[in-house]
Parts: C-alpha cells; structure tokens; sequence
C-alpha cells in the first residue's frame, strides 16, 4: 500500500520554480530521506507535504486521499522542525501534549500517550522542566517526542540534527535509527544536508538539486550505481572522481581512452554511436590502487599526502584546469610528494557518464 | 594594548555624564515636591525644601503675662514672671523689647528700659519683668526672639489633600476618577492591538503591508489635529463628556503605537513555533492566544506602562472629552490646575496634591520598569 505520493508536484514563487515535477511513491513504514546541497528545495518539498507550503502544480495523496488543500494538522503528520521550535513557556510536558489538547482529547488519554513517548525517549525526568532548562540534545528528544505523542501517519525531519555537535549528532543519529525500528509501520521523511546521515537512515534517498529529483533508490545503489555525475559526486566523500575520455570501442564492454595514456574496459554496455565521443570515467577514490603494471587508468604526480593512520590520501597534481584527482589507499602507504604513480581500479568499480553527465547504466 | 579591557572611551563618559544630568534634572524637582509636602506653610514660606533637614531661624513675637492679672508687689516696685514658651520650648538665639531692634540681647541678658523698667529673659524662657505700678499695666511686655526651630515634618497637607479636605482640597475624588479614566483606557488599547498586531504580523490577506503603512503614518499625526473633530463626532452619537467618551478617545490616540510596537515585537518571535502549532492544530485564535499572548508579555507590559502613565498624567484630552459642570469627574491633573487657580499661594497644598498625583506613575515606573526596558528593545531593536 501506499503511503505517500506525490505526482508531478511542482512548486513556483511567481515566475521562480523551485521544485519541478516532482514524482514519488513512498510506501508505508519507509524512511525516505531528501538529501542535496543548500537551496535545492529539499525543505519547501517537506514543507508542501507538511501543509506549510502551497502546493502550486500536481497532486499530493496521503493514505490514497488528495491533501493538497487540507490544512496541515488534518493530514496526519507530524513534523519535527530544525530549530526544536518548542514553545519556550511551556514545560516540557505541556509542549508535548499541546496537540492532544488541541484535538480535545481525554486528561487520562493525554497522560498515557505523554508519559509513554517520555519513556521510549528517556524523558521521564524533564517533564516538568521549561525548554531554557534543556541541553541541545534533551530539546531535540522533546521535539521528537511531541511528534510521537501524535501518533502520525508521517513524520517529518527538518534538518533535526543540523544545531547539535559533532558527537551528539552521531548519538542522535543512532536514536533516530532505534526509534524508526520501533515503529516499523510508521513512515518517515527525513531532510539533511548531510550524506551520511542519509546513507545510515534511510531505506531510501531522494537526491534533489536545482528543483529536480536527481536519483532517487536506496542508499548502496545510490552509491554503486549513481545516476549521473552530480549524484556520484555527492555521495561518498572525498568526491569521485571524474576523468575525461574519449571511447575507443563499444559493445557489451566499452573501452576508453585518457589523455595521459590511460586506458580502461569498462563492463557497461555502450551503443555504436558512442564511439569516438568524450565521456567522463568516474572512480571513486577508496576504488584507486597503486599499479606498475602498463595497464594503468591514471599516472600523476603526486602533490600532497594526507597519512591519517587508517588511510591515506593523495592528491595529484591537477593538469590543464581539471579537477585534481584522490585516491583513498587503506593503511599506512609511505609514498613521497612529488613522485609520479600509476593508479588503476577494478573493472566493475568503474562508471561511464556521458558529455551531459548522464550514466551510461540508465539510458 | 595591555589597558583595553579598563578603557573607557570618551563616549562611555559622555554616556555616564549625560545619564547623571539627566537623574539629577529630574530628581531635583521630584525631590523637592516630596520634601515641600510635607512642611508647613510657614516653613515653606520662611526657607527652601533644601534647608528642611536643618534647624531654622525664625522671629516670633512673645508677650509676657497682663500684669494688671499677674503683677507681683515687691519691693517698691511690681514684677512679673513667667515663661514664654509655655510647653513650646526653643532655643534662643536673640531677644529684644522693640520691633525696631528684635535680636539686641543674649539669652540671659537683662534689658534696661526707661525709667528703671527691666525684662530679663532666660535661655528656657522664662522673664522676669520688673517697674513701677505704671509701667506693669495694660498689656504684657511684648518680647521679641529669634529662635532656631528644629526641622519638623508633618502629614497634615496629605491630611487635608486625601481625606479631611474640603471642596478642591481634597483629591480623594478625583483620585478614583482618574483610575476610572486609567485603567480602561489602558486595557481596552491593549486587546485591540494585541489582535491587529497578531493579524498584522502572522496572517496572508491582501493589503496587509498598506494596513501596516498606515499604521505608521498614523503615529506622525499629532493628537490636537483629532481633538474638535473626534469631539463632534463624539457628541453626534451621544457619547461626548463622559467617561466612555474619554476611553474611547484614549484608544484611538493610542492604538497606532499599540499596533505598531506589538507587531514589531511578534513578528520577531520564531515562525518555526507558529508553523509547529499549526502543524499541531492550532486555529489561529488558539495560536494566539495560547502561543502569541504569553510570549508577548513583556512588548504587552511596556506597551501598557506607557499607555498608563499617558493617561493619568494626561491633561488635554480630559480637558476636551471629560467636561462636567459639577465637578464629579474631574480628574486628578485638571483638579490640580483649578487647585493653582483658587489656592495658589499655597505651596504646601500644591506639592502634595502634585506628589499624590505622581506617586502613582512612580510605583508603576519602579514596579514594572525592567518590562519596560526590554520591551522597548524587543520591538524596535529585535
């Protein structure tokens, strides 16, 4: 069954679009997470689903209703802002039952519901506490937990963990996971700026940029099988990296050719009328080993060496305006600067992007 | 750069300088007010409220008992004693017998006058007055003395002002007139602002930057400019010369501050939490008044300190909208202008009529005034 759908769900602030048709079907119980880089319009897309935004093209069905127009408390969802947005003269207790109060719900009934999601988020002890009296992490817990109490259909992220340090990020980040695991049937959107957030949370990833849906699967075929070169170079970090090429055959393997006397089969189908055009060849830096062989992808000089105990990164020097390319090697690898390698990769760790930037896996 | 941290910049001083001109431009005349209401007239008329805490020099004339009651034979002549201060004792400085020269002797000192007739004066005040059958008859010796009266304060003025006055002496009327005058026209400006400004600041619908427009065109326009219109109008539909007309005025006279300050301070609170308590189910009614009100307490508690010390110090608009011939809702401010019209020599019943009138802006200043403050800031500065 269907959870939530949008179809071709556009938005525009008068002759500005922001979101252009925008199609998903996210089912019940997944954790879908939007992920892309600032003013992509991953939040004005929560934001439509939460009501909070006009919808201005398309449709958006909840449970198989139409909510385009219904005001946001009757579409059951339940949003957790990036700010907390707790109400600051209420105590903890009341902020969490605020909702419960508002629909006119029971003294009894809103107790158990408080006192029960208090207890999943260990906030037992807080309840009497006002927000100014909270750290960062308890102010976030309450904000999870007032949309618990709700019992929503769809919860909703924004950014939630974007204001906590580093390492109550990473903690929040696993209770997030926890949570979602106990309530399996509940469905989850969740926002981030942050791919490993998305890589860790979701059971799938929208990847927005520029108002459009660039990918949109689970996060190991995000990573494996990237649809174009934005999204291969925004999951995964350092960036994979990008080669000029030019195809020197096609068929089930495509041969290509570098610049600097590089050469790689590549185990991805390519039409005729490939051959002979310049295509990029993606590879990720951890793919990179270092070879003597003549049968290299890449030989470069090296500029700077990162020796961070469990990897070592390299940088080489960037030739003519491109992008420096990385390599990612495990362990301790004594390699001087300024000495000239040759890297290769295994064949099926290799990606094909055509001149728009398109992989050649989904033409 | 080792001082930076002590250093204080010419302008801090400017700052200091200013601020203490300022206390002492106001606290001198408030001072002054308190101190005089409580002196007597004659203090107030003989020295400054500056000079009330130290002794003062002051002429009274005495006269010694009639002789023709008191007279005591003795030797060839008569005498009479006594005390001038009866049960009033003061310390003398200097005495006379004439009015041409009142502070000739020291206490102790016997004055010779003609023919052998004598007055000696104690420094406790009492005399022995001494001459022949002539002279100690008629009327008592007339005794000159310059005496240092210890400072003395006295409650009568507030007596008179508050309770035992009579007509225009007594302000306890008028008092309660001005609360009535006060208090709704403090409460009524609020709630309408508080809902315009809640509109104004958190609602879509058309024209609303116009609306905001005018509003803030509106606080330009002076006051006298409404007086004679809005008094006519007031009159056409019957409301003119009471208490109701005068509320209402209040209102519209300070609504465009109310609506302004308040907007500016709730457009400043976090649009997540009004986004929340939507998602939450909140109607707008209910973000109002559950999430908006409670969190606009201090723009709600500086707005209503100004409109309170506006209206009860207000004179004009009492003036114009607040005319009754038999005096029953005179406030406070016009009661003290009549009062300097048909007392006005008298200081001391001034000075208290105008400390009671401004005791209670003061208690409501001190009272609230951190609300004042930060609220100030809250609406404009954000």
């Amino acid at each position: 069954m269907t959870s939530l759908s949008l179809k071709d769900v556009s938005k525009s602030y008068g002759p500005v679009e922001v979101l252009r048709n925008i199609d998903l079907e996210i089912e019940e119980g997944e954790l879908i997470v939007f992920v892309g880089p600032s003013g992509c319009g991953k939040s004005t897309l929560l934001r439509m689903i939460a009501g909070l935004e006009k919808i201005t093209g398309g449709t958006l069905e909840i449970d198989g209703t139409v909510v385009n127009d219904v005001p946001p408390a009757q579409r059951g969802i339940a949003m957790v802002f990036q700010s907390y947005a707790l109400y600051p003269h209420m105590t903890v207790y009341d902020n969490m039952a605020f909702a419960l109060k508002l629909a006119h719900q029971s003294k009894d009934e809103i107790d158990k519901a408080v006192r029960s999601a208090a207890e999943t988020l260990q906030l037992t002890h807080l309840l009497d506490r006002l927000p100014k009296a909270l750290s960062g992490g308890q102010r976030q817990r309450v904000a999870i937990g007032r949309a618990i109490v709700r019992d929503p259909k769809v919860f909703l992220f924004d950014e939630p963990l974007s204001n906590l340090d580093a390492a109550l990020r990473v903690a929040t980040r696993i209770e997030i996971a926890q949570l979602k695991e106990s309530m399996p049937e509940s469905t989850m959107i969740y926002v981030t700026h942050d791919q490993v957030e998305a890589m860790t949370l979701a059971s799938r990833i929208v990847v927005l940029h520029g108002g459009d849906v660039e990918q949109f699967g689970k996060p190991l075929e995000l990573y494996e099988r990237p649809a174009n070169t934005f999204v291969a170079q925004f999951i995964g970090s350092p960036a994979m990296n990008l080669i000029e090429a030019k195809v020197t055959a096609t068929g089930e393997t495509t041969s290509v050719q570098m610049a600097d006397g590089g050469h790689a089969d590549v185990p991805i189908a390519s039409r005729e009328s490939d051959l002979g055009t310049s295509v990029k060849l993606g590879v990720r830096p951890e793919d990179l080993t270092i070879t003597q062989s003549d049968d290299y992808l890449v030989s470069a000089e090296v500029e700077i060496v990162e020796a961070l105990g469990e990897t070592t990164v390299l940088y080489f020097k960037a030739e003519n305006g491109d992008p420096s390319l990385i390599a990612k090697l495990p362990g301790i690898n004594k390699i001087d600067k300024h000495t000239t390698v040759r890297m290769t990769a295994e064949q099926d760790k290799l990606h094909l992007f055509d001149s728009a930037g398109k992989s050649f896996l989904y033409r | 750069m080792a001082g930076i941290a002590g250093h204080k910049s010419a302008l801090t001083w400017a700052v200091h300088i200013s601020v203490a001109l300022l206390v002492v431009l106001w606290l001198f005349p408030t001072i002054g007010l308190f101190v005089s209401s409580f002196r007597t007239a004659d203090q107030i008329s003989s020295s400054g409220w500056w000079a009330a805490l130290t002794s003062s020099e002051q002429n009274q004339v005495y006269r010694a008992a009639d002789p023709d009651d008191n007279r005591v034979a003795e030797g060839d002549g008569f005498v009479v004693t006594g005390n001038i201060f009866e049960d009033e004792p003061r310390e003398i400085r200097a005495w006379g017998v004439s009015s041409r020269n009142v502070s000739a002797f020291q206490a102790g000192e016997t004055a010779e006058m003609k023919d052998g007739e004598t007055v000696t004066l104690q420094p406790d005040g009492s005399y022995v007055w001494r001459g022949n059958d002539k002279q100690l008859s008629g009327r008592g010796q007339r005794i000159f003395v310059t005496a240092t009266v210890p400072p003395e304060f006295t409650a009568d003025n507030y007596k008179t002002i508050l309770f035992s006055g009579t007509g225009q002496d007594n302000m306890a009327k008028a008092f309660f007139n001005t609360l009535t005058v006060t208090i709704p026209a403090t409460i009524i400006p609020i709630v309408v602002a508080a809902f315009a400004a809640y509109a104004l600041a958190w609602m879509e619908f058309p024209g609303r930057a116009l609306l905001i427009a005018a509003v803030v065109a509106l606080l330009v326009v002076p006051l006298q400019l409404a007086l004679i219109p809005l008094l006519r109008l007031h009159l056409g539909i019957g409301i003119g010369k009471g208490y109701l007309g005068v509320w209402l005025a209040h209102t519209a006279f300070g609504m465009p501050l109310a609506v302004y300050l308040l907007r500016n301070y709730m457009v400043g609170l976090p649009r997540d939490i009004i986004e929340n308590a939507k998602v939450d189910g909140a109607t707008d009614f209910q973000i109002f008044t559950r999430i908006i009100l409670p969190l606009s307490f201090p723009a709600l508690a500086s707005f209503a300190i100004f409109q309170f010390l506006w209206t009860w110090n207000d004179l004009l608009v009492a003036k114009v909208f607040l005319i009754d011939a038999t005096g029953s809702t005179t406030v406070m401010t016009n009661q003290i202008v009549e009062l300097l019209g048909t007392r006005g020599g008298n200081w001391e019943i001034l000075a208290t009529a105008a400390f009671v009138s401004i005791a209670v802006p003061l208690f409501v200043f001190f009272a609230m005034q951190r609300y004042l403050v930060r609220g100030l800031l809250a609406g404009s500065v954000k």
